[in-house]
């Protein structure tokens, strides 16, 4: 791969040595060899399997749960309900003060989604555990469920979550999250032409081929090791001992090795209840999801919709965009009200726009709680921001990359959320592009750069 | 519950176990002997993680009950470098990127090995078809394939 030296040349003062050079990956040997330890290469003597019992209901209240016939199941150890759990209500992004608590590890009284936690079964074998986790009797009243985000804005929609007591993320700025630059509505009525349009995206899952897990072995000092592939050590510790009731330092996580996340693993979900089960039965306890939990139970990619709403004039400049974007993130928070937020910030795109008016929604409904997965928040509205581009520029008979090249912003533009531009790269990145897929632009366009607007 | 018992060549060595009836041999190798290069992504017979050889064909270890191995040879990736010198099919996966959280890798390798053991100067179609039942959700899956073909002109070129 060429690097060429002509971009930004005046911070080029030497030669790069790693960029576009091959070097071996560190951790390539281990996995050549089969000697790379993944969690689940870990193995104790004595150790239990837990199987969870799962919601099948999409939303229900629960009037029982009869345990007594998998009790006398041969070789399960122990079963843990909702009461079991010191601190049962929580949620993740409460470290960065991002509240309130709005999830369960094992549901106590609701069930809010097909396939939430309602009972953990620990047993001698996996096939023990499965069987007894089979003869839990849960009895559900089962309530009306909402699946549509519109729907579920609705004020006759069934609440899901009575931690919000509606169904949507309430941020500091109410109902959703907001942007206002310049004057959107005077921008509309001076465009050329205005153009909206409906973008929806459905839920994906990041299917990594190692599946979520951890095991976790008691150490003789009433300290736990938790062998985990999370892609969150920190973060899951912290509120491990939130839901523990139990001083981090007594909790020693190893991991690091992932076998494929994607954003898919930063959930707080099987260490917690695996450390408990350690901590009550005193033996190590292996939480190994399945290939149908993977793909069911852990958290996909949020659905989203986005309508966008463009003013545009002959000339290619774009004077005014609205964009209403909406997060669904299925039963509870996660991350998902960060995910609405990025959003927010992201949906001028790169491009200098003087009149914007951004509203995004963070809507709960009766899915399986949404989360992280690469660039979650940004990567849907990119896909939708950058189809509405193409769909602008043909609207005004305009090449698409050059109208990109009028639109992008250079260090120094104001973003739409008041920060200034710094570092901007995207018109050389697309004379590259230009270039390399030999889609020819104007020469002025060519000739342009980053740092400054006429220079 | 009742033992079996069950003996079988593991890399060359010999491996002799008491199992479970109905124990996979993706779970007596990894939680009974202790090689825990088969990786089980599924346990259903549908990522190709697990793969091992037997008896110079390729296998899923977990629809294999490890009591139908009596007597049989057993490869695993573990066993595919000889006295510290990486096979090259090792050395063509590490140069050419073709792993990523290596996770399908060892599963590959036993795919790829029997490709070349059966068919030493493969086509890139054979070389897609034979990799076919091994998911990979990192790497695109082009690293690998290229990996597989450098493997094989190298294999030629020290045949030569
Ligand atoms: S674990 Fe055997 S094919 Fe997936
Ligand atoms: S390298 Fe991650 S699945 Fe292949």
């Amino acid at each position: 791969m060429e690097l060429r030296k002509s971009y930004f040349a005046d911070q080029r003062t030497d030669d790069l040595h790693e960029i576009g050079q091959p070097r071996p990956r560190s951790d390539s040997p281990g996995h050549v060899t089969g000697k790379t330890a993944y969690f689940a290469d870990r193995n104790f003597p004595g150790m239990l399997h837990l199987k969870m019992v799962r919601s099948p209901h999409h939303h229900a209240r629960i009037r029982s749960i009869d345990t007594s016939e998998a009790q006398k199941h041969p070789g399960v150890v122990k079963i843990l309900t909702a009461k079991d759990v010191p601190h049962n209500v929580y949620t993740i992004l409460i470290l960065i003060q991002i509240g309130p608590e709005d999830e369960t590890v094992l549901a106590d009284g609701k069930v809010r989604w097909k396939g939430e936690a309602v009972v953990a079964v620990l047993a001698e074998t996996e096939r023990a555990a499965q069987e007894a986790a089979a003869k839990v009797k849960v009895d559900y009243e089962v309530l009306p469920a909402v699946f549509d985000m519109e729907e579920a804005l609705k004020p006759s929609a069934p609440v899901v979550n009575e931690y919000h007591g509606r169904n949507y993320y309430l941020y500091d700025s109410g109902e959703c999250r907001k942007v206002r630059f310049g004057d959107v509505e005077a921008g509309f009525a001076g465009a050329d032409h205005v153009l909206e349009q409906t973008y929806q995206s459905s839920p994906i899952e990041h299917a990594p081929t190692e599946t979520t897990g951890c095991i976790v072995a008691p150490e003789g000092n009433d300290r736990f090791t938790c062998y985990t592939n999370t892609q969150a050590m920190f973060f899951t510790l912290d509120n491990a001992s939130i839901i523990l009731q139990m001083p981090g330092n007594r909790l020693h996580f190893v991991g690091g090795t992932v076998g494929g996340g994607f954003g898919g693993k930063v959930d707080v979900i099987v260490e917690p209840i695996a450390i408990l089960g350690a901590k009550l039965t005193g033996r190590p306890v292996s939480f190994i999801y399945s290939r149908e939990e993977e793909m069911q139970i852990s958290s996909p990619r949020a659905a989203e919709k986005v309508v966008i709403k463009d003013g545009v004039m002959k000339d290619g400049r774009i004077v005014a965009r609205k964009v209403t974007g909406y997060t669904d993130a299925g039963a509870y928070s996660r991350h998902s009200p960060y995910g609405a937020q990025k959003g927010a910030g992201h949906y001028p795109g790169p491009y200098t726009i003087p009149n914007v008016w951004i509203d995004t929604y963070c809507v709960y409904t009766n899915r399986t709680p949404s989360s992280a997965m690469r660039g979650f928040g940004v990567t849907i509205g990119d896909f939708a921001l950058e189809v509405q581009m193409d769909k602008l520029a043909r609207l005004i008979g305009m090449d698409p990359l050059e109208f990109r090249f009028i639109n992008a912003y250079r260090d120094g533009d104001i973003k739409a959320h008041r920060q200034p531009t710094e570092g901007a790269a995207l018109i050389e990145c697309m004379q590259e592009a230009s270039r390399a897929a030999n889609w020819p632009v104007a020469e002025k366009f060519m000739a342009i750069s980053s740092y400054a607007k006429g220079a | 519950m009742a033992k079996i018992p069950v003996q079988f060549m593991l890399n060359g060595a010999e491996k002799a176990e008491f199992i479970d009836s109905g124990t996979t041999l993706l779970n007596a190798l990894r939680d009974k002997i202790g090689d825990t290069s088969p990786k089980g992504g599924c346990h259903q017979g549908t990522c190709g993680a697990c793969s091992v050889i037997i008896d110079g064909e390729l296998r899923l270890s977990c629809l294999t009950l490890a009591e139908t191995c009596n007597g049989a040879a057993i490869t695993t990736t573990s066993g595919l470098s000889q006295g510290g010198v990486l096979h090259p099919l090792q050395r063509a996966f590490l140069d050419a990127f073709a792993t990523q959280c290596g996770f399908c890798t060892p599963g590959m390798l036993m795919a790829a090995k029997v490709l070349l053991d059966h068919t030493p100067d493969p086509s890139r179609d054979e070389v897609v078809e034979a990799l076919s039942g091994n998911i990979c959700r990192c790497t695109g899956y082009e690293p690998i394939i290229q990996a597989v073909l450098t493997a094989a002109r190298s294999n030629s070129q020290n045949a030569a």
